[in-house]
């Protein structure tokens, strides 16, 4: 097999300078709340790392992970740290198809048995396997396939981590979470729709670095990007402590840039690193343009009520059952209020 | 389903029933009653405005019974605007409100919610501890005035917890928070809480019994 260069070959080929390449590393460092002592360490240990094989697979989803990783403004060292692995099957970006594409992963399989990556974005359908095939073979199928001699698996968006959209109620597709059925092999979710890229690539860095996964929360998650709530580590947050709410996406309180809660930000039980790390190479996050957040890294995020809901409205049924409560009690009240005057007669009677 | 969603979903509707039900048992079951007879020539007719007077004048320690009295009362009022307070001022709790009522008041800065609801738990601790320490209060206490003190406590020690995020999670708390009000709900009806709604209804009968009894209101 031809040996493989490293990390830091390719990012020297492809002309990342050394100081663009510290400065990823310092990044990384800092956002994984290791100390600065670990700087020349991450950065020995990229130069050094072999390209890993990566395996990328894409189940029921709509291409917005890929699309986060792909489309950023201009090419990052976070790109290109993507482009030093080995991404040796990838429906979206692979030139081969066919045959030839099935026959790429099977060769990345053999080659690098019991030491690449799975990615997965998209959920997997269980009820009925006709529902998502790539070349003929089920998701469920594939999945089972190519996890099988895999060191880790990473589970890349909501969808994948959680079951995301198409795991909704009604769930029409029986869609479920990548956790849900590798259960003999390390799985890191790394949701969000999409997730921050800058997190999709560090995750990957850590593990390139130390070799071990990052400490996760009980999602799941590493705990390193989302461990903190947005409402936490939000801009607005002064305005929230203070009652200033922007009622509407128009008023003067949504141009004064106060809270959205009213408006039914999910910010404070969503945990994610979109008020720091940020989007579009660290130019804003949603909030910032005035949307309040959708806590698309959580579970069962589209099912938690009205995205417009304020978080503290109850998730009460029609009035119709309050109503039968109701008159259920004039009810209870008449039959009390008669054995009541029976006690009194009884009483008026004897006394 | 987790812990928030249960809270937020089938525990708040199950206890808005037991609420709704509860509550209008109890004052029709109160209403329907029938008025006690006269057994002696009523002093005075005893209507509406023997009702008011009362439900007025017992807001106010009556001058005999000030030095004994006066230390609990404040306690109590703090405790009472305290609560009022958190539960209709605090900005969420409206839109809690405005959720099924369909409207909105204006609210007050979570810094004098956390004031007012730090008070609010101070006075009701120091009444604790005046039932506990008195001998004559804790003789007529009985298991309703402790559960009673309990539940309607325990929602605001659970909220006030929230932005300190005390060992839990942001969600848990705030799960934790709306299930002790659901508890709340739950008991609210059938304990001596049961004055929340029953207060000036009895107050005022008071008042129109002892007017026509002819005693001085």
């Amino acid at each position: 097999m031809k040996k493989r260069p490293t990390v830091g070959e390719v990012l020297q080929a492809k002309g990342v300078s050394r100081r663009g390449f510290l400065k990823y590393c310092a990044t990384t460092a800092s956002i994984l709340a290791l100390p600065p002592s670990m700087i020349p360490r991450i950065a020995a240990a990229i130069e050094s790392a072999r390209r890993p094989s990566v395996i990328w697979l894409s189940f029921q989803e709509c291409t917005g992970c890929t699309e986060s990783l792909t489309r950023s403004a201009s090419p990052t060292v976070e790109g290109l740290i993507f482009d030093a692995i080995s991404l040796d099957y990838h429906h979206t970006l692979q030139a081969a198809s066919g045959d030839q594409a099935e026959a790429a992963r099977h060769a990345a399989m053999e080659e690098n048995h019991g030491s690449y990556l799975v990615l997965v974005d998209g959920s997997i359908p269980l009820g009925n396997p006709g529902y998502s095939t790539i070349a003929g073979i089920s998701n469920l199928d594939m999945l089972k396939e190519t996890v099988e001699g895999a060191a880790a698996v990473v589970a890349i968006g909501s969808c994948a981590a959680f079951g995301g959209i198409p795991g909704a109620d009604p769930n029409p597709t029986g869609a479920v979470a990548v956790d849900e059925l590798v259960t003999d092999k390390p799985v890191i979710n790394v949701p969000g729709c999409p997730p921050i890229p800058m997190v999709m690539t560090a995750v990957l860095t850590q593990f390139l670095t130390f070799g071990q996964l990052p400490e996760l929360d009980k999602h799941g998650r590493p705990l390193a990007f989302y461990g903190q709530t947005i409402h936490d580590r939000c801009y607005r947050r002064p305005f929230y402590e203070q009652g200033k709410f922007a009622e509407t996406f128009d008023d003067e309180g949504a141009k004064a840039g106060w809270c959205l809660y009213k408006l039914g930000c999910k910010g404070p039980i969503t945990y994610n690193a979109c008020a720091t790390a940020k989007w579009n190479s660290g130019t804003s996050f949603p909030i910032e343009g005035g949307h309040p957040c959708l806590g698309c890294s959580e579970p069962a995020f589209w099912d938690k009520g009205g995205f417009y809901n304020p978080l503290s409205t109850g998730k009460f049924d029609s009035g119709t059952k309050l109503a039968g409560a109701a008159a259920a009690g004039v009810a209870m009240g008449v039959v009390a209020a008669a054995a009541g005057r029976r006690r009194q007669d009884k009483f008026t009677r004897e006394g | 389903m987790d812990l928030l969603e249960f809270a937020r979903g089938p525990a708040l509707q199950v206890a808005a029933y037991i609420l709704v039900a509860g509550t209008i048992w109890r004052i029709v079951g109160i209403l329907l009653l029938r008025e006690k007879p006269d057994y002696s020539e009523p002093r005075a007719r005893g209507g509406l405005g023997a009702a008011l007077k009362v439900i007025y004048s017992r807001s106010f320690t009556a001058t005999p019974f000030k030095p004994a009295t006066l230390y609990p009362k404040m306690l109590a009022y703090v405790m009472h605007i305290g609560l009022f307070a958190v539960v209709l001022l605090f900005v969420p709790h409206i839109m809690f409100f405005e959720g099924f009522l369909g409207f909105s008041w204006p609210g007050l800065p979570n810094n004098a919610i956390y004031v007012l609801g730090v008070a609010s738990v101070a006075s009701a601790v120091a009444l604790l501890v005046r039932r506990l320490t008195s001998p004559v209060l804790r003789l007529i206490s009985n298991f309703d005035d402790y559960f009673s003190w309990f539940v309607s406590t325990l929602p605001l020690v659970t909220g006030l917890i929230i932005p300190l995020r005390i060992g839990f999670r942001y969600e848990d708390l705030l799960a934790i928070h709306i299930l002790s009000v659901v508890l709340l709900m739950i008991w609210l009806p059938f304990g001596k809480l049961g004055h929340t709604f029953l207060v000036f209804i009895t107050r005022g009968t008071t008042g129109m019994v002892f007017e026509r009894r002819g005693a001085r209101t």
